[in-house]
């Protein structure tokens, strides 16, 4: 195992197909919910503890082992709004076109097999964690900091708001990160044991309300 | 042990005469159940909150079982309000739903209102048959008018046939993880509810999404389902747009 | 039950721009247009398609910087059934999407096979950038720059990746020069000093020769293709 891995995996400019999602970054800055940087860091805290620990949950235990179509079945269910169904797929398939590429493994073309218009892009980021020879922890590192340094991204285009300020939203957010990665590990490892009842099933209604309306923008920058 | 504990049971069959019987009724504690005047066909049940509740410590449950061909509708008298107890303790709500294959539940309470220091939390879990029918309404309320609420976890669970349709938990107020009332989660908005259609039909034709007003959507699941997620300034407007969702799912 | 993935006899997709479709059969063609707002490049896109749909089957790929405005031109132009146009978004970085991060393009393009193919040909154009922007060959086997008298004479002069290294080198707009006071053999000199042997081509689509020059090129670029 190399840990630098983990940074190849985790760089905002691994080719995955991230770069034109906002998170629902788009549509609440169109709703006038995030005007700056103190409405981001509030979107981003909420959607780090809801979204962010279900999907950090999904990839750990994915990374640890369990079964993916399984835990592909459980994302569905903790995913109501068929944009964001949609949108996990699809980032799982071009995720998994750049892991295969990066770290060949039977496990990742097995799952490819399976889901060829693509799995949840969280198991499909836990397999390529154990392709890449890391573990479930750094699987949900990689997933919860996605969840909150895609939209402050995101926010920074469509705001024009100083870069600096967003890093230091992220920055300020790292103990929090950490928190959360620590639960998702829990539970990711309960799965094994315990099925996949026991992944978090924490929601954000305004995210699922808000991807179904911004699915239906008929101008967007973003594709999410 | 401290707070009450109290378990009310509801069981309902197919008469074999077109109608629905209830051959359990066990009202618990502060949990009454009476049954009310139903249509053809369908039993109803009202459940009436002898005492306000839960507070700090309470353990409520309630259980309803619905079999092949039997129908069942339930009710509330009125809001269930959740409020600080002696106890420092959390309190729960659990309520555990089964629809056999042929069957149907109306599950149609009041809201729940997290009064400000309460701290409960409320499982809801339905199992059903593969060609069972549900219809499921939860609304929460955070906070009394002009109240600041107490902590609210809410996890619902919908299961059809042994697969996992639904599974979502919502977290608010003082305690809950941070976001809840950021632009992620609910803003500035005091009210949300969730409504549960769950059909065989959906299997065949899956119900549309659309919206319901500027802040409620019809969304189909992965499964026979749809969930409507609403999100409103106030219990109000909250129930207007869900009876609005709710005539427009069940029309189809 | 209704599921949201389906679970087919399809082959995963290949990983990188392999000239193989999963199945073992030639995929399409692709070839990529890009070059700075408002040089003609949608415009160039329909005039292809109206031109070679009758001799090749072919699809579209546009990568705009909102949504699907070049995708609605196409479609109000009715150059192609509507599903064999594919809008991709691009996070208000379209040069990300064709270079850095192609994954949305590949699945784009692999879509539209699956979906409308067997297809000869795929034009995946690229939303008004900048100068610097080119495909990745990850994404596409030949690329097309279009710039336009209109931006100024200078521009082959200045050169960048887009003027210096594509494929094919398209000066639009040459029905404008003289309005505009752009010197086109000046121009001509320039791509030639700046591209040596690639070629280029001055083109009006508003003159009877319109798209054909660009055409006879994409059409040798696709005989070397299926050779």
């Amino acid at each position: 195992m190399t840990r630098a891995a983990l940074l190849v995996l985790a760089d905002g400019r691994f080719p995955a197909g991230g770069h034109a999602h906002s998170g629902g970054a788009e549509e609440a800055v169109g709703a006038g919910r995030i005007t700056g940087a103190t409405s981001l860091e509030a979107f981003l805290r909420g959607r780090l503890h809801t979204t962010g620990l279900v999907t950090a949950a999904l990839a750990a235990a994915a990374a640890a082992g369990g079964d993916p179509a399984e835990l592909d079945a459980a994302a569905d269910a903790r995913t109501p709004s068929p944009a964001l169904r949609l949108t996990a797929r699809k980032l799982g398939r071009q995720l998994m076109r750049a892991a295969r590429a990066a770290w060949p493994s039977t496990e990742l073309d097995a799952l490819a097999r399976e889901f060829p218009k693509g799995a949840h892009q969280p198991v499909v980021l836990g397999l390529t964690a154990r392709a890449a020879g890391l573990g479930a922890a750094d699987a949900a590192y990689c997933s919860v900091y996605e969840s909150v340094s895609g939209p402050a991204t995101a926010v920074v285009r469509l705001l024009s708001l100083d870069p600096f300020e967003a890093t230091a939203v992220l920055a300020r957010l790292a103990p929090e990160l950490d928190r959360v990665v620590d639960r998702a590990v829990v539970a990711g490892s309960a799965v094994a044991t315990a099925g996949v009842d026991a992944l978090p099933a924490a929601s954000a209604p305004l995210l699922e309300i808000g991807a179904e309306v911004h699915a239906a923008w008929p101008v967007r920058l973003f594709a999410s | 042990m401290s707070g009450v504990h109290a378990t009310a049971r509801i069981g309902a069959r197919y008469d074999g005469r077109g109608g629905t019987s209830l051959p359990v009724l066990e009202s618990d504690g502060p949990l009454a159940l009476r049954r009310t005047r139903g249509t053809a066909g369908e039993a109803r049940v009202m459940l009436v909150g002898a005492m306000s509740g839960p507070l700090g410590g309470d353990r409520f449950a309630v259980e309803a079982d619905v079999g092949n061909g039997a129908r069942l509708q339930v009710g509330s008298a009125a809001a269930t309000i959740a409020l600080p107890g002696q106890a420092k303790d959390e309190a729960h709500y659990d309520v555990r739903l089964t629809v056999a294959d042929g069957g149907e539940l109306r599950w149609l309470p009041e809201q729940l209102i997290s009064a400000k220091g309460s701290d409960l939390f409320v499982t809801t879990r339905a199992a059903l048959g593969a060609d069972a029918r549900l219809v499921l309404r939860e609304e929460q309320v955070l906070g009394r008018v002009g109240e600041e609420p107490g902590r609210l976890t809410s996890r619902l669970t919908v299961r059809v046939a042994g697969r996992v349709v639904l599974d979502q938990e919502l977290a608010c107020g003082p305690g809950a993880p941070g976001g809840w009332d950021g632009p992620a989660v609910l803003a500035e908005y005091r009210a949300v509810g969730q409504l549960v259609v769950v059909r065989p039909e959906f299997r065949e034709t899956p119900a549309e999404a659309r919206n319901i007003g500027e802040h409620a959507r019809v969304m189909p699941l992965a499964g026979p389902a749809a969930l409507v997620t609403a999100v409103a300034p106030d219990a109000l407007r909250l129930r207007r747009a869900l009876d609005e969702a709710l005539a427009d799912v069940d029309i189809r | 039950m209704h599921l949201d993935h389906t679970h087919d006899r399809h082959a995963a997709a290949a990983v990188g721009a392999d000239a193989r479709r999963a199945d073992g059969s030639r995929r399409a063609l692709r070839i990529g247009l890009g070059g700075p707002v408002g040089s003609g490049k949608t415009a160039t896109v329909a005039a292809l398609c109206r031109t070679l749909r009758d001799e090749l089957s072919l699809a579209v790929v546009t990568n705009d910087i909102y949504t699907r405005e070049d995708a609605e031109f196409l479609l109000r132009e009715a150059v192609l059934p509507p599903e064999r146009i594919t809008a991709v978004e691009t996070g208000a970085c379209p040069h990300t999407a064709i270079r850095d991060d192609i994954s949305a393009n590949l699945e784009a393009v692999e879509d539209l096979e699956d979906e409308v193919g067997p297809l000869d040909l795929i034009l995946v154009e690229s939303g008004g950038d900048n100068l610097t922007a080119t495909f990745s060959k990850g994404l596409v086997d030949a690329q097309i720059f279009v710039i336009d008298v209109a931006g100024g004479d200078d521009i082959p002069r200045k050169g960048g990746p887009g003027v210096t290294t594509a494929d094919l080198l398209v000066v639009n707009k040459t029905d404008l020069a003289p309005y505009v006071g752009s010197d086109l053999a000046r121009m001509a000199a320039d791509a030639k000093a700046q591209r040596a042997e690639l070629p280029v081509v001055f083109q009006s689509l508003r003159s009877e020769g319109g798209v054909q020059d660009v055409a006879a090129w994409v059409r040798a670029q696709f005989a070397a293709w299926t050779a």
